[in-house]
């Protein structure tokens, strides 16, 4: 079915059933536990994991399978924010225009950007896309001011016109919608000490990411993916078999642009602000941070880097004096003092610093990424007697 | 590799199923509630979102530490602080309604995305019902709108873009804190007063919304005082290092600096401009002068001795002699040690007004707090008699000029409050030049 193979079939379902239930899956510490502050079943850390997901298999299509390494694909994830947002002000506040907008500008530079960069491999490419998107932050911070607003950031506001849209009566905004259903239209729902926060802007990105990680699947193993893999093993040698390799990494680069401008569609979609931090070098790098941390080159790696680097971002951020002080107040107090002084450098604004070891810590010990300690540990569970059937398995597990 | 089976009966099949997955999310609608975050249980939860990393650090964490304390006396733990001097007498010290206060913090990292993930997470995940803090004017107006969709208050910190109370105001947004407008209108005169009615004045500004409504209203008020502008020089808010921006003032014919900036932007532009020597030269016949339309004590410490005799205004100092000065001076000296900065009092004091205001409403609704607010007079904090304007939630009250001390008697005693200008002459109408294009808009409750 879906022009799959069974074992991709499974896979997929799988990745269907964690996505439709997350909102319980990402809850499991009850409401009164100290632990709760470790729960992300909220609906802003859902939408933002799910909307990087699909940036980070976008940016793997080309990173993982060509070996190509981008640095500016932020830039496209910005463009595409500012064109939500500029549908919002201009025609409706439903989201399809603003989402189909951002997609096609995200092709539409990242054909112009890939046109140049890829005259050039290696790190001048890498080099040269970071150029282009420091351009457009520039640009979008200060040069462009009228159409981004700078600093500021970019919202929609009561004068817009609006076209699609009757002005609201009583003077507020509508919340971006899809026919109606607002995006931050939310079903509580109690239980087992728990409150399950169903929303709808996160159903919208999941179902979104499941159907760009089908794409994924299917270009992954299609003869296009193929014909990527080869130019990373060797991409000289495809050349002189009289192959004209720019063509297919100007389309895998535009792919990957368009997966980017949904993804900062879609996060204008669901936050109606685009503010120019969005493009910058940093966030650049964030995708490769997470593309790297799951698994470069594996489907399931880039969802599960985004997940990671998105959730310290916003929960170990949160983690405050107040609340070391409460979960070490059991002990004497200048122990309860030392711990908290001891783990104060790692949470709160220096959750970057966690990061920053857990990261060097996947380089270092496992290559593959995550998706390579996932695998140890399978292996490790049902090791077979002298089976040293093990780079076979990886490689058709790794995809 | 690839089977391509398009059949008419798998592209039923995948149809019906991408269809399934689409009419999901129409089953789930948002459960019926008074307003967003009731509290519910013995506690409410306040959010506080401050710039812990980036160029306004410093005031940020000054700002966390007045939430604690306002935190504190609130929950009627130490000296009770400026409750004891505030007009309004609704507050008890035992917490707000009956319930205990308690708060979760997030850096806006003085970037509007981050900011805005923050503050939705507190609301979405930790049901704060209050959102407060911000010291970037970008920052604050991204947040306000984001209250406002969810439907919880926000009380603005640091804030002093014409613009936040102007053409991005908000019914759930307060602010306490003066604007650019007030700035200008309180500096003016002075600094005719001190350099001269003709003068010409170069400006670097800092590139958002509070740097371009604070240049647009220092030109029209100096232009006004008969000085003429030579140019406005945009420097982006991340920018450490101002000397290719400084290098061409002294060429340009201006005999004044007025710099734009604040926090860190502030110290390094203001140091680099005092080594280029720029104090010392003449220039059309005059002294060289430098002002800073926006001044904390906190820049204050971090520029050092370069602040001696440089210009500005403040919302509020730690010299002032009111009642509710001392108490608040005291009360967050014997809690940290240092004088607190403005942002600090700005900070504390829309805590304990937003607390207050619940409590005479009787409810956490943001509808009956909007209400207990709008054009609620109030005084006993500091800097005299203020009223929440109901037409853009503006604080009005006094304005200080201040001046960078000379000879400071200790390493707190750097600002002296040079006069204080009353709030008539710093008045406006909602809908004046630098303010119009806005709309409050109507309350919203949220869910």
């Amino acid at each position: 079915m879906l022009g799959l193979s069974k074992k991709d079939l499974m896979f997929l379902m799988i990745v269907t059933a964690l996505t439709l239930a997350a909102p319980i899956l990402l809850n499991p510490f009850p409401e009164s536990s100290a632990l709760a502050q470790f729960n992300a079943g909220y609906p802003d850390l859902m939408q933002r994991i799910a909307i990087f997901a699909i940036f980070a298999v976008g940016f793997n299509i080309l990173f993982g399978l060509t070996g190509y390494l981008s640095f500016g694909h932020a830039a496209f994830v910005g463009v595409g924010s500012y064109a939500t947002i500029w549908m919002f002000k201009l025609l409706s506040m439903n989201i399809l225009p603003g989402i189909l907008l951002s997609v096609t500008l995200g092709g539409i530079f990242a054909y112009l950007i890939g046109f140049v960069s890829l005259r050039r491999s290696g790190i001048y490419f890498s080099i040269l896309t970071l150029a282009f998107a420091q351009m457009c932050f520039n640009l979008a911070y200060s040069v462009l001011t009228p159409l981004t607003n700078g600093e500021s950031g970019l919202q929609p506001e009561l004068s817009d016109p609006r076209i699609l849209d009757a002005a609201r009566a009583g003077g507020t905004v509508a919340t971006p919608n899809l026919f109606g259903l607002g995006m931050n239209a939310t079903w509580k729902v109690e239980a087992l000490g728990r409150v399950f926060q169903f929303n709808a802007g996160y159903y919208v990105c999941g179902v979104i990411s499941v159907l760009m990680f089908y794409l994924a699947l299917r270009i992954f193993r299609s003869p296009f993916g193929m014909m990527l893999r080869a130019i990373k093993s060797n991409q000289h040698r495809l050349n002189y078999t009289g192959l004209n390799s720019r063509p297919y990494m100007l389309t895998a680069f535009v792919i990957s642009g368009m997966y980017a401008g949904l993804a900062g569609g879609l996060l204008a979609a669901m936050d109606p602000l685009a503010g120019p931090d969005r493009m910058q070098w940093t966030a650049s790098g964030e995708v490769v941070l997470m593309t790297i941390l799951g698994g470069t080159g594996t489907l399931l790696g880039p969802v599960l880097g985004a997940g990671f680097i998105k959730y310290f971002e916003n929960i170990f951020s949160k983690i405050n004096d107040t609340v070391l002080h409460s979960w070490f107040s059991f002990l004497p107090k200048w122990l309860e003092d030392i711990c908290v002084a001891i783990i104060h450098p790692f949470v709160g604004q220096g959750w970057n610093l966690t990061l920053g070891v857990l990261f060097m810590g996947v380089v270092i010990f496992l290559p593959g990424g995550l998706i390579e300690g996932g695998q140890r540990i399978g292996r490790l569970w049902r090791r077979k007697p002298g089976g040293n059937g093990a780079p076979s398995a990886k490689n058709a597990a790794a995809e | 590799m690839t089977k391509s089976d398009l059949t008419r009966r798998s592209l039923l099949k995948t149809g019906m199923v991408a269809g399934a997955g689409l009419a999901l999310p129409t089953i789930f609608t948002s459960r019926a509630s008074a307003f967003t975050n009731n509290p519910t249980g013995k506690t409410v939860t306040f959010g506080f979102t401050v710039p812990q990393t980036g160029p306004y650090a410093d005031e940020g964490n000054d700002e966390l530490k007045a939430f604690k304390l306002a935190v504190k006396h609130l929950n009627g733990e130490g000296d009770g602080g400026l409750l004891q001097t505030f007009s309004s007498k609704a507050l008890n010290g035992t917490g707000v309604m009956g319930k205990k206060v308690q708060f979760v913090t997030g850096d806006t990292q003085t970037k509007t995305d981050a900011a805005r993930a923050a503050a939705k997470s507190m609301i979405e995940k930790d049901g704060a019902v209050m959102i407060s803090g911000g010291s970037s004017s970008g920052v604050a107006v991204a947040v306000q709108a984001l209250c406002q969709d969810a439907g919880v208050i926000y009380m603005c910190g640091l804030t002093h873009s014409n613009d936040t109370t102007g053409k991005d105001k908000k019914r759930n947004g307060f602010r306490y804190f003066f604007n650019a407008y007030m700035s200008a209108a309180a500096l003016a005169p002075v600094l005719k007063q001190m350099y001269g009615g003709e003068r010409k004045f170069y400006m670097l500004t800092a590139d958002y919304t509070w740097g371009w409504t604070q240049a647009a209203s220092m030109k029209q008020f100096m232009e006004g005082e008969g000085w003429s502008m030579v140019t406005d020089v945009r420097t982006p808010l991340a920018s450490t290092d101002f000397s290719s921006y400084l290098a061409p003032v002294l060429s340009s014919g201006a005999d004044v600096l007025i710099l734009n900036h604040y926090g860190g932007n502030m110290v390094n532009s203001l140091t680099q401009a005092v080594q280029f020597g720029m104090r010392d030269k003449m220039v059309n016949g005059k002294q060289f002068e430098i002002v800073v339309p926006l001044i904390s004590e906190l820049m204050a410490k971090g520029a050092g001795k370069n602040i001696a005799g440089i210009p500005g205004s403040s919302n509020w100092n730690w010299k002032l002699p009111d009642a509710g000065t001392k108490a608040f001076v005291q009360s967050y000296g014997k809690e940290y040690g240092v004088p607190p900065s403005q942002a600090a009092q700005t900070c504390y004091v829309q805590t304990i007004l937003y607390a207050d205001a619940v409590t005479r409403a009787k409810s956490f609704n943001p509808c009956a707090v909007v209400e207990a607010l709008e054009g609620f007079k109030f005084d006993g904090m500091g800097v005299g008699p203020t009223v929440y304007r109901k037409d853009d939630h503006q604080a009005f009250k006094d304005v200080l000029v201040v001046q960078g001390n000379e000879k400071p008697d200790n390493e707190y005693d750097l600002l002296n409050v040079k006069q204080i200008t009353p709030v008539e002459k710093v008045m406006y109408e909602p809908e004046s030049e630098f303010f119009k294009g806005g709309n409050l808009g109507q309350c919203n409750p949220g869910a």
